[in-house]
């Protein structure tokens, strides 16, 4: 397989795909999860 | 030279690098640069007021004043002198180093105005003293609207820049301004600009419903735990936007300085790769001991595929020195491991500030900030001057660092004007990124003994129950505050050498700029087959690693003495 039709080489030549993984990946794992974990904690009771 | 897709007296040929400069680029890149500059001297002297205020023996100013100028002091270093720099440097990247005309003239006036009136916004409602809320701003804690509502324009505008810089990409790729792939620097600038996107939508998710609250609390009500989640992405990965920037910036400055390459294209670019998807979760370290967010979600933003970027810069940290060994070694400096980085060429300043910075940014921010990271080992420092030391040598001592090491370069290339009193120049990456590096070394140990962060008062005057700190946090104090007053002084250094350049310097238009170092400004790069021998380098990259495990089982054998298990 030629180097320019490697997937990866692929991938780090699409910069409007890196983009939107970019931003997407880390909205999912750390804001989006971590808003679903703050929503389904649940109130603390007195000791 | 190809002149791209430049219009006619659109652009002038740079005489050092026979690169082509587009001359609404170049307008903006100094209009930036010199906002930059202006705010990072607002930064610097609230800098030195905290300094003096920490170190105990001085206790320079009041409560209110300290907070009032720490807050001064986040906002315009870590914001307003990062992100403006950032812009200047994505201009420079999208046009000059692809040889193609800046997208849109209107959209930089639209930017640069916006992040200029949203700066002086913060820093005017700082000064009015009802927006000591700190650069997080937590809620409950209040600012005025118009603090809100200062940061929203400079993230709007900072987004403009961007945009601006992915159209300048678009229309280059379209008009084949460029063969193959881009330039490595550019692909770095594209990574920061993709993770300034993430960064600043964060800020506007955060900023914007936090404006209305501070209008009227009962219009919408905020979730203080959400509030940090959420700032916390516009806050850290903002720190991941310099990350990228200043690892491009010393990729250019190896290049310009020692004639450097990259050792392997796709292993270079595919960590940058790396931090665009990884990167950013990193933003979780600040929530590790909030109770709100489980383990799972710490642990695996923090460490499973947070490391992923830690990998990453571990790559940069060895093909960075390594294009500068195999460029020395190429260039004939072969003498045992360490020829090349003694004959570097370390009287020029744009080369002693690119290498200081990767050195203290490896060393000292890179062991600390993984370690830092660890979920159990971040119970014992968070909140103590543990993190502000880490971020000292991160922020300030390899990005400001590097950004100070690349302007020797704009303001001889970009603002053709030559830097008087050169001898200075050379002392002023020392004096700084010693200074600094002291500086956090101070800060981190004194927090090793718990001294907390954002703290008016280490004795804790007035308070009934604590006893203070121990002799031992005093000297660290003092260290930490004598390294504030060297770093002080290697700033002020750099903006007064800068502005009287900038402002008074001798023009060299027509011509190459004067070389920092031998015979020509401008290094020729070595060829792409020349041999790739860096044992020097990979000495230094096995002390890191082992400076890294012994600070990493120091801290769990501390954690194991303070945890005690029954």
């Amino acid at each position: 397989m030629n180097n320019d039709d490697h997937p990866l080489k692929k991938l780090m030549e699409n910069h409007w795909l890196l983009l939107v993984l970019g931003v997407v990946i880390p909205t999912l794992s750390y804001t989006v999860w971590g808003w679903i974990e703050l929503a389904n904690a649940t109130q603390s009771t007195l000791p | 030279m190809p002149t791209g897709n430049h219009g006619a007296n659109e652009m002038r040929s740079c005489e050092t690098t026979g690169l082509p400069v587009c001359l609404n680029a170049q307008q903006f890149i100094k209009l930036n640069a010199v906002c930059a500059v202006v705010f990072l001297l607002i930064g610097a002297i609230a800098a030195i007021l905290l300094a003096l205020t920490r170190w105990p023996a001085v206790h320079l100013l009041s409560a209110e004043w300290y907070y009032r100028t720490l807050t001064i002091h986040g906002l315009n270093m870590l914001i307003f002198w990062i992100l403006f720099f950032e812009i200047a440097v994505l201009y420079f990247a999208c046009t000059t180093l692809l040889n193609s005309k800046l997208a849109s003239k209107g959209l930089a006036w639209a930017s640069w105005l916006l992040m200029l009136i949203g700066a002086i916004t913060v820093d005017v409602f700082i000064l009015r003293g009802k927006s000591d809320v700190l650069l997080t701003s937590y809620v409950p804690l209040k600012a005025e609207p118009g603090f809100y509502l200062g940061i929203i324009l400079v993230a709007v505008g900072a987004l403009l820049g961007v945009i601006n810089f992915f159209c300048t990409i678009y229309i280059a790729k379209r008009d084949k301004t460029y063969e193959g792939s881009m330039p490595m620097v550019v692909y770095g600038a594209t990574a920061a600009a993709i993770i300034a996107v993430v960064t600043l939508l964060h800020g506007a998710v955060t900023m914007i419903p936090t404006f209305v609250w501070s209008i009227n609390p009962e219009w919408i009500a905020l979730d203080p735990a959400w509030y940090r989640i959420t700032w916390w992405g516009l806050g850290h990965q903002s720190q991941q936007v310099n990350v990228c920037a200043m690892v491009s910036i010393w990729y250019f400055l190896s290049s310009v300085t020692v004639g450097g390459r990259p050792i392997n294209q796709a292993v270079c670019r595919g960590a940058f790769v790396l931090y665009i998807l990884f990167i950013n979760l990193a933003s979780a370290h600040h929530i590790l001991v909030d109770p709100g967010v489980g383990s799972g979600w710490k642990i695996w933003n923090t460490s499973y595929a947070m490391y992923l970027a830690v990998l990453a810069s571990m790559i940069h940290g060895f093909t960075v020195p390594a294009s500068v060994e195999v460029a020395q070694r190429y260039n004939g400096y072969k003498d045992g491991l360490f020829g090349w980085l003694f004959n570097a060429p370390w009287r020029n300043p744009g080369f002693s500030g690119f290498f200081l910075s990767l050195v203290i940014f490896g060393f000292g921010g890179g062991i600390t900030g993984v370690v830092l990271g660890t979920q159990q080992i971040n119970i014992m420092a968070h909140n103590t001057l543990r993190i502000p030391g880490h971020f000292h040598v991160t922020v300030v001592g390899g990005t400001t660092l590097a950004f100070m090491a690349l302007t020797y370069y704009v303001v001889p290339m970009i603002f053709q004007k030559e830097f008087y009193c050169k001898a200075l120049c050379r002392i002023q990456p020392w004096l700084f990124g010693g200074g600094i590096t002291v500086f956090a070394i101070g800060m981190s140990f004194a927090g090793s003994y718990g001294v907390p962060r954002r703290h008016w008062d280490v004795d804790m005057g007035g308070s009934t129950l604590f006893t203070g700190f121990g002799s031992g946090a005093h000297v660290w104090l003092g260290i930490m505050g004598v390294g504030g007053v060297i770093a002080f002084i290697g700033l002020l250094l750099f903006i007064l050498l800068v502005v009287s350049a900038v402002f008074f310097g001798k023009s060299n238009a027509g011509g190459p700029m004067t070389p920092w170092h031998g015979d020509t400004a401008i290094v020729a790069p070595i060829p792409h087959d020349a041999p790739h021998e860096t044992p020097g380098t990979m000495i230094l990259v096995m002390v890191l690693l082992v400076s890294f495990v012994v600070y990493y089982f120091a801290n769990w054998k501390w954690l194991s003495d303070v945890w005690h298990v029954r």
